[in-house]
């Protein structure tokens, strides 16, 4: 078969820097939605959906994005595609700054960085047989069309679907497991360094579920990529993810190594999260709900710390001042919260 | 003791003038009072159209139910609109996964619920809406007075679910159906829901048929677990024993391919293939085409229902039991 235009390569000649170069850097990344009201149209209120939000992502890793539904999560998303351009924030993308003079044009990081959704039908063109859908974006970059569909019959097979069965059909006569399955093929057809996956297994069912997941990391594996992971789903970010990212009400709230964060979570919140799990057991069922009440409005987000409000510790300190994330080499597992802090004042804060 | 519910061999048909859609085929089952069962099963696998015929909330023009439903001695099937709407919020409610749909969106959640305890208990709207208060304490939502007059959208999600079960609950049913009801909340409201619901089923007494497509939710309520899988109940018993012995390959498959803390070196667990189409349902064990263990005579028909151990039925060829007597 001819995969070799998808084979791995030992040195990705893509790579600007060397591999200790983070692939995507993000630093203090804002969008603030007006609402808007009243006969003149006045901004009434600002959702701050995404609230100073700095990582990075390394080469090859997997980065877990969790959070309830509001805390901004698919904003960061949209940001980091420019799908909705960023109130202020930085994003360097291998050691270029992106939409900037003497960087890297929207346009070519979005050759390099791709997007998978979580509804698998409305991403698709639905009067368009799917192997056109994957070469569209070839196509659009100067790829001959003979060969873009060509390509993307390869791209079929890479995602364990027959393309001369399924090449020529239109989206309505898949079944949601295989949508989604071309969307990761239409994702891989400009052959990104990056992919962006928007709670991309969330609508499957469990058995379907599964067989994504082997996918995605079979398919990171063979053609080194880099994945953000953005899911609710606590259970599936961790096996997949490498570094995970909590984040709350637009805020990170903690960031760290999958496993460490998962088994010492260090913010209030990620232990409540992970608390609030079921527990797949009759015998040790959850009494006590972990927090009470719903994750607040994001229009008006509580002063100080953003979960004081919910927070089994919350001292006068908490809702004073915002507890910082800190800095850390791009391994460290940090969290904000005043706890960590031992200059914070808080009376369970640890001690050097 | 007496079954509140039970159902013999009910199937429901949905007639289109292209095709036949078998969404429901052949399921039976009882349940007895104060019982919580989980249907668990995958989406298409017919547990919601199940749920729907018990309230007969189907088109009735385009479905077409066969077989037998009894709840607490009486004929749901043969009931007359005006005996159903007695039945309807009264002895039997339904809880659903969206409240914001299932609510009216221009009437405030209070009056909404003065109005079913009004219409079903014959008193007056301003004992309706005493009893609306209580319930608000009841199902655990703060300023609670001040809540009643908040419209739908007003609420947060787990806010107007908690409504959504104080409506269900206002005439103290015997049954409450609850269709995937904290599958859209957050994942620390979901929690808190699920308490809620198990305390008051524990105080009330009740019974609860609860369908979800997530093991670890049928872990935390159930008493006994029936899994569905292309309209079939393939599988129940007691959910203990169905989480740490599945019987069936594809409740075994299911377990295996749920996400939860498997090592992250490995690939998962998975089924092969996907749920058939229901239009054109295989002839016999409808599971057979994606099952590791199928052989020919897997076709020949839909397995026997057999029974491994006290309380659990299978039905699948290749578990060696006796085979279930129907009276």
């Amino acid at each position: 078969m001819a995969m070799t235009s998808f084979a791995v390569e030992e040195h990705d000649e893509r790579d600007r820097g060397g591999p200790q170069q983070p692939l995507l850097t993000v630093t203090d990344l804002k969008k603030h939605f007006a609402i808007r009201g009243g006969i003149l149209g006045r901004v009434t209120a600002q959702v701050r959906a995404v609230d100073g939000v700095s990582f990075v992502v390394r080469k090859g890793e997997t980065l877990g994005i969790v959070g309830e539904s509001g805390c901004g999560k698919s904003t960061v998303a949209r940001l980091l595609m420019r799908l909705i351009v960023p109130d202020a924030g930085e994003q360097i993308f291998d050691g270029e700054a992106v939409g900037e003079r003497g960087g890297i044009s929207v346009a070519e990081m979005r050759r390099q960085v791709q997007m998978v959704f979580q509804d698998s039908a409305s991403s698709l063109n639905p009067r368009m047989p799917v192997q056109n859908s994957i070469a569209f974006g070839p196509i659009a970059f100067g790829t001959p069309r003979a060969e873009a569909i060509g390509m993307a019959r390869e791209l079929l097979v890479k995602v364990g679907l027959n393309p001369a069965l399924f090449g020529g059909r239109y989206p309505h006569e898949l079944s949601g497991g295989q949508k989604q399955r071309i969307n990761i093929a239409r994702a891989l057809a400009l052959k990104p360094r990056m992919i962006i996956l928007d709670e991309a297994v969330s609508a499957l069912d469990k058995s379907v579920e599964a067989q994504v997941l082997n996918l995605l990391q079979a398919l990171k594996r063979d053609l080194n990529l880099t994945y953000i992971f953005i899911s609710h789903d606590l259970g599936v970010v961790r096996w997949i993810s490498d570094r995970v990212l909590v984040m709350y009400l637009g805020e990170v709230v903690e960031i760290g190594p999958a496993d460490e964060l998962y088994n010492a979570p260090k913010h209030p919140y990620t232990s409540a999260l992970l608390a609030s799990r079921p527990a797949l057991d009759p015998d040790n069922r959850r009494e006590e709900a972990p927090v009470s009440g719903d994750p607040p409005n994001p229009i008006n987000p509580p002063s100080g710390c953003r979960f004081h409000t919910r927070c089994p510790h919350v001292e006068a300190v908490c809702s004073a001042k915002a507890p910082m994330l800190g800095h850390g080499d791009h391994g460290a597992h940090l969290a904000a919260c005043h706890m960590q802090d031992p200059t914070s004042g808080h009376s369970q804060a640890v001690r050097h | 003791m007496t079954p509140l519910v039970e159902v013999e061999n009910l199937s429901v048909n949905f007639v289109t003038r292209e095709s036949d859609v078998r969404a429901v085929n052949g399921v039976s089952f009882t349940m007895m009072p104060g019982e919580v069962m989980c249907m668990l099963g995958e989406s298409g696998s017919g547990k919601s159209v199940t749920m729907r015929a018990l309230m007969r909330l189907l088109p009735p023009k385009r479905s077409v139910i066969t077989g037998s439903i009894r709840i607490a001695g009486q004929d749901v099937l043969a009931m007359n609109d005006a005996t159903l709407r007695r039945m309807r919020g009264n002895s039997v409610s339904m809880i659903f996964q969206e409240p914001m749909t299932a609510f009216d969106p221009v009437v405030s959640v209070g009056d909404q619920i003065a109005e079913v305890v009004a219409l079903h208990r014959g008193v007056s709207h301003r004992a309706g809406r005493q009893r609306a208060l209580d319930l608000f304490d009841l199902v655990r939502i703060p300023s609670a007075q001040r809540r009643l007059d908040a419209y739908p959208h007003e609420l947060s999600g787990g806010l107007r679910q908690r409504a959504m079960i104080a409506l269900a609950l206002s005439c103290e049913p015997k049954l409450l159906l609850a269709d995937e009801p904290t599958t859209a909340l957050d994942a620390t409201v979901q929690i808190q829901v699920l308490i809620l619901l198990r305390r008051l089923q524990q105080e009330m007494g009740m019974s609860v048929i609860f369908v979800t497509h997530d093991l670890g939710v049928a872990a935390e309520i159930a008493d006994r677990v029936a899994v569905m899988y292309a309209g079939r109940v393939v599988e129940t018993g007691p959910v203990r024993d169905l989480l740490r012995n599945p019987q069936h390959p594809y409740t075994a498959g299911l377990l295996a391919s749920t996400v939860h803390d498997q090592p992250r070196d490995q690939d998962l667990k998975t089924i092969p293939g996907a749920p058939p189409d229901m239009r054109r349902l295989p002839p016999g064990c409808s599971f057979a085409p994606r099952c590791p263990l199928a052989g020919a005579d897997c076709d020949a028909g839909m397995p026997p229902p057999v029974s491994p151990a006290p309380g659990r039925i299978v039905r699948c060829l290749r578990v060696s039991a006796p085979q279930v007597e129907f009276a």
